[in-house]
């Protein structure tokens, strides 16, 4: 028992040994750190209230004053990119961790038992994954409504299956391990082996398989508010700020083009640090 | 290889039976009355009460489940719209089309370039080629689609003036749709299938292949290709749900008269048929290109269909 947690350390210490000789991935990092530094100190770093509407500079383009220009209502670009920041960076991260929760928790125990238990989640699991992740999300905002809490069902139950068969997948390997044999013989019950000594092995490839997720969660977060469903205006949400230009994309662009470029920049910073992350856990593929 | 194929067909039918009913169950818990929505905010209580047994509304929640289920799959009758009034299907007949084109053309592109971009890639390795294509991938893959499709807009139509901004007609219409729809799904590809070649130039039998004084060609496109693109082939599947998905918000950008975008005016309109209809189509179209690439993947690795085939006896034994 004693040696587990030092093994575990030092595959951890290697992991990030070889995570931070990874330039991409700490440019993406530090870009990610920026940027979340940004969002939760908004109201230090905005040069004004994201509500804030100035109609004396309705439509500006971007200018000294403005950097990033103003919108329709003479509110400030850069500022809402700020605080908008708040939303998809929670959005992400939430959502990835709900849906690697219930993943990890279901994978393993499906991966465990196997049998019956296995062919009714897998079943069940294929019909959730015939609808769309993108269907099923526009679904469950439309029916319930736009709140916060709602949005993060809708974009969480889409991921849910993948991340359980994932998960399972990597259960049904570990299940054939000489130590779960020995954990068996010492008595262990069922919910330490699976959760004690399973898990543990599984939890490190499943968090920097989430990783990957939060950047496409950001995405369907921001199409979500696009089409008018999820986080609505006047919220400063990355996507809704897309939504409330497409109206005056003709004229005044930057509206449009700002709100897009924060959304690029974080998820491919997220991204590169996947990757990244990716490559530290198995250096076979990168070579 | 039939039985295989019967099997996963009577598998689809149950899919399509569970996402009828799935998304029967979500709308049924969706505040509101369908009678008034019917017959808008000026109807009086009698009325609606009236409304309501017209529409087998009055009637418990299974019998109403039953017959949206008998009608659907036994007689293809999705119902009426609640706002416009016409049958469902009627507007299917001009709409599918379309969709379909739109999500097989952008489907194929992902095939036909990524794949060869990937290989291209991975074969040289390191070279500037390589490590563009990856960068270019990253960004393509970080991007939204919709914002992605809002600055070909601008781009294209706005400053250029090549192409139509939305609508449909000739394939100049086409053109930004399908782009939009396809760049990301293109970059997926092209960065798999270089991990996936780059796995297999190591593998023995590669090895064993050159050591055999077999011409460089025949050692790519014979014995390392065929087994690289397997797990390529595997995440096709996956991707398609992200077309599919992706085809909603493009048609909405576009205003492209297809299925999501009437989806979307079913969502706003709380028109429940027309949701349910455009869902559950959606849904076929992606199950069953999910089937006819599990059926390709079992043809290309005859691991598979052992498997699955087993996998059904092996259950009759008891475990």
């Amino acid at each position: 028992m004693a040696n587990t947690p030092k093994k575990k350390q030092t595959q951890l210490s290697q992991i990030m040994g070889r995570l931070k000789k990874n330039k991409v991935a700490m440019g993406g990092l530090i870009v990610l750190i920026v940027i979340a530094i940004a969002a939760i100190f908004a109201p230090l770093v905005a040069p004004y209230d994201p509500n804030y509407m100035d109609y004396s500079a309705l439509n500006q383009t971007p200018s000294a004053a403005h950097i990033m220009g103003c919108d329709n209502l003479g509110r400030d670009i850069f500022s809402r990119i700020i605080y908008g920041g708040r939303y998809s960076l929670s959005l992400g991260l939430i959502c990835a961790v709900i849906g690697m929760f219930f993943g990890v928790f279901f994978g393993t125990m499906v991966g465990y038992f196997g049998g019956q238990v296995d062919n009714i989640v897998m079943r069940i699991c294929d019909v959730w994954m015939a609808i769309p992740a993108t269907l099923l999300a526009i679904i469950i905002s439309a029916s319930l409504g736009s709140g916060f809490g709602y949005t993060v069902l809708a974009l969480t139950v889409g991921g849910i299956p993948g991340s359980i068969r994932g998960t399972r997948a990597m259960a049904l390997k570990e299940r054939e391990m000489e130590y779960l044999e020995a954990a068996k013989a010492m008595n262990c019950s069922k919910m330490k082996i699976m959760y004690k000594h399973m898990m543990p092995n599984i939890i490190a490839p499943t968090i920097v398989g989430t990783t990957g997720q939060i950047g496409a969660t950001m995405m369907s977060a921001a199409g979500l508010s696009y089409i008018g469903l999820g986080i609505q205006p006047p919220a400063a949400e990355w996507g809704a700020m897309c939504s409330a230009a497409r109206d005056y994309i003709m004229k005044y662009p930057h509206m449009m083009i700002w709100p897009g470029v924060a959304i690029l920049i974080t998820v491919l910073a997220i991204n590169m640090l996947g990757d990244g992350l990716r490559d530290a856990m198995d250096p076979r593929l990168k070579d | 290889m039939w039985k295989y194929i019967l099997k996963r067909i009577l598998w689809l039918i149950v899919i399509m039976l569970s996402v009828a009913v799935v998304i029967f169950v979500i709308l049924w818990f969706v505040p509101g009355d369908p009678a008034q929505i019917v017959l808008g905010s000026g109807a009086t209580q009698a009325d609606i009460e009236r409304q309501r047994e017209i529409m087998g509304l009055d009637r418990p929640f299974l019998v109403q489940l039953g017959t949206y289920l008998r009608d659907v799959f036994l007689r293809f009758d999705f119902g009426e719209s609640y706002v416009f009034g016409t049958p469902v299907i009627s507007e299917f007949a001009a709409r599918l089309p379309r969709t379909l084109g739109l999500g097989l053309i952008s489907m194929l592109l992902n095939i036909i370039i990524g794949i060869p971009l990937g290989v291209n890639a991975a074969i040289h390795r390191n070279s500037f080629q390589d490590q563009g294509l990856l960068i270019m991938a990253m960004v393509f893959i970080s991007v939204p689609q919709f914002w992605l499709a809002l600055m070909m807009v601008v781009l294209f139509s706005v400053k250029m003036g090549w192409l139509p901004p939305y609508g449909v007609g000739g394939i100049s219409y086409w053109v930004m749709p399908v782009l939009a729809n396809s760049l990301s799904g293109i970059a997926m590809n092209a960065r798999m299938t270089r991990s996936a070649v780059l796995e297999t130039i190591r593998a023995d039998f590669v090895t064993t292949a050159r050591a055999k004084g077999l011409s460089e060609r025949v050692v790519i496109y014979k014995h390392m290709l065929p087994n690289a693109l397997i797990p390529v082939v595997n995440a096709l599947g996956m991707q398609l749900a992200m077309v599919v998905g992706g085809t909603v918000v493009i048609e909405q950008v576009f205003s492209f008269p297809g299925i999501g975008q009437y989806l979307l005016t079913g969502v706003t309109s709380r028109d429940y048929p027309v949701i349910r209809g455009s869902v559950l189509i959606l849904a076929l179209f992606s199950a069953v290109i999910t089937l006819l690439v599990d059926l390709f993947y079992a043809y290309l690795d005859p691991r598979i269909k052992a498997q699955y085939i087993n996998y059904g006896s092996k259950k009759k034994g008891g475990k």
